[in-house]
């Protein structure tokens, strides 16, 4: 095979097949490893409440295959899952149910906001629609569209791949767990308020006092 | 053109001034019924030869904008037999509380179409056994979210709207005993009591 065993370096410009060293090992570093495995195995937890869902659907048959990134079994078990898609608009209903889903989410876990619905409310700006799902988990990428095409969805999971191969196993914080606190809220609720304020020519939503 | 329902002459007949008034819009009978002696008529629909409106396809409600006006709920019948239908309505004086009386025992299908109606409009239907919220949660506070006096988005605050609805503990209301599978248990087919007797729920403990 005849590769260059770095550890050699270059003082007798002595090539070392890796068969002579051992014929299993390779180095690396841990997070690099650890970053290619979860990324490349991400099982997506799919929440499908609307439209989006469909979509979602068509990006994982045989057409545009998710299989091709590694997420070909979907998790519809919480607690066997990494990625937890919201394909769909969420009405306040379900709120407490996406909420308890998450947290049974073991770490590492991402979330994908699929669609305008999921992340802004979309169109249904009104009583019974959380205004963005990042109001109730935190969220990792958020793709546009009403419905996103396959292609963007994967587009979005392919941010997703290159976020956790920027992430570091040293960084604890990133695998904090974002609990609802004593507020009721995982954010001030003035974030909420802020994060669900209409856009364009609508009129101002009442604020928290 | 289509004509006025013949069931309109009839009524007329049988209940005369508790037939308000009537007319046709878009091929449709409407018949205004008064509110002592809807049920009256409702029943008297279902059951009497000739008229057999057998199925409850809907019951809804309609707001208007002006306020002075009286919100109305709409009895949409069927006659399966005949393939009739038949509108029914009565006004509810939106000064006065909004209480008609439940056709749950006459159509069984009254049961979530009467709770819809109580979710969204606040009109309450005495006698209904089971009156709750159906599409909002149980301890929704806002109000009436059809009524014209609801703004669109609501109360309160999203941050309030959010956090109460993160509060609601969704297990607590749905589950078989919200299907009522228990109370229908005897009324199942043979094979599909024995599947439930084996269940894991094990709600026939
Ligand atoms: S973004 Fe569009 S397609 Fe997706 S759930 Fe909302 S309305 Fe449906």
């Amino acid at each position: 095979m005849g590769l260059t065993n770095p550890a050699a370096g270059n003082a007798e410009d002595e090539v070392t097949t890796v068969s002579a060293v051992s014929p299993n090992w390779v180095t690396t570093r841990l997070d690099f490893l650890t970053n290619w495995a979860r990324s490349n195995s991400l099982w997506p937890m799919p929440f499908g409440t609307a439209c989006c869902a469909i979509e979602f659907m068509a990006t994982a048959a045989s057409r545009f295959d998710l299989a091709r990134f590694g997420m070909e079994r979907m998790s519809f078990s919480p607690r066997q899952a990494d990625v937890l898609i919201c394909a769909g608009r969420l009405p306040f209903k379900l709120a407490p149910v996406i909420r308890r889903i998450w947290d049974q989410m073991p770490q590492p876990k991402w979330a994908i906001s699929m669609g305008a619905c999921a992340s802004t409310g979309g169109i249904f700006d009104n009583y019974s629609m959380v205004q963005g799902i990042d109001t109730i988990i935190p969220v990792d990428v958020y793709v546009p569209g009403c419905p996103p095409r396959p292609e963007g969805l994967m587009y979005g999971i392919l941010l997703l791949q290159k976020k956790i191969k920027g992430e570091t196993i040293a960084d604890d914080t990133l695998r904090d767990e974002k609990l609802v606190g004593p507020s009721g809220l995982f954010l001030p609720p003035h974030r909420v308020d802020e994060l669900s304020e209409p856009f364009g020519n609508s009129v101002q939503q009442t604020r928290s006092s | 053109m289509s004509s006025i329902s013949p069931s309109v002459a009839a009524l007329r007949s049988q209940f005369g001034a508790a037939i308000e008034r009537h007319l046709i819009s878009s091929a449709q009978t409407i018949v205004y019924v008064s509110r002592d002696r809807l049920h009256d008529v409702l029943a008297w629909l279902k059951d009497s030869p000739g008229q057999d409106f057998n199925y409850l396809t809907d019951v809804t409600a309609v707001d208007y904008r002006d306020p002075e006006r009286p919100l109305e709920v709409v009895y949409q019948l069927r006659s399966l037999g005949r393939r009739a239908d038949l509108r029914i309505k009565v006004a509810l004086d939106k000064r006065a509380p909004l209480e008609v009386r439940t056709v749950y025992d006459l159509w069984r299908g009254a049961d979530w179409l009467e709770r819809e109606v109580f979710d969204m409009f606040g009109v309450s239907f005495t006698g209904h056994p089971d009156l709750r919220r159906i599409l909002m949660w149980e301890t929704y506070a806002e109000g009436y979210p059809l009524r014209k006096d609801f703004p669109l988005r609501g109360h309160f605050s999203r941050a309030e709207q959010t956090r109460q609805a993160l509060a609601a503990n969704p297990e607590a209301h749905y589950s078989l005993e919200e299907l009522s599978m228990a109370e229908a248990y005897g009324e199942l087919p043979q094979d599909m009591q024995e599947r439930l007797a084996r269940g894991e729920r094990g709600f026939l403990k």
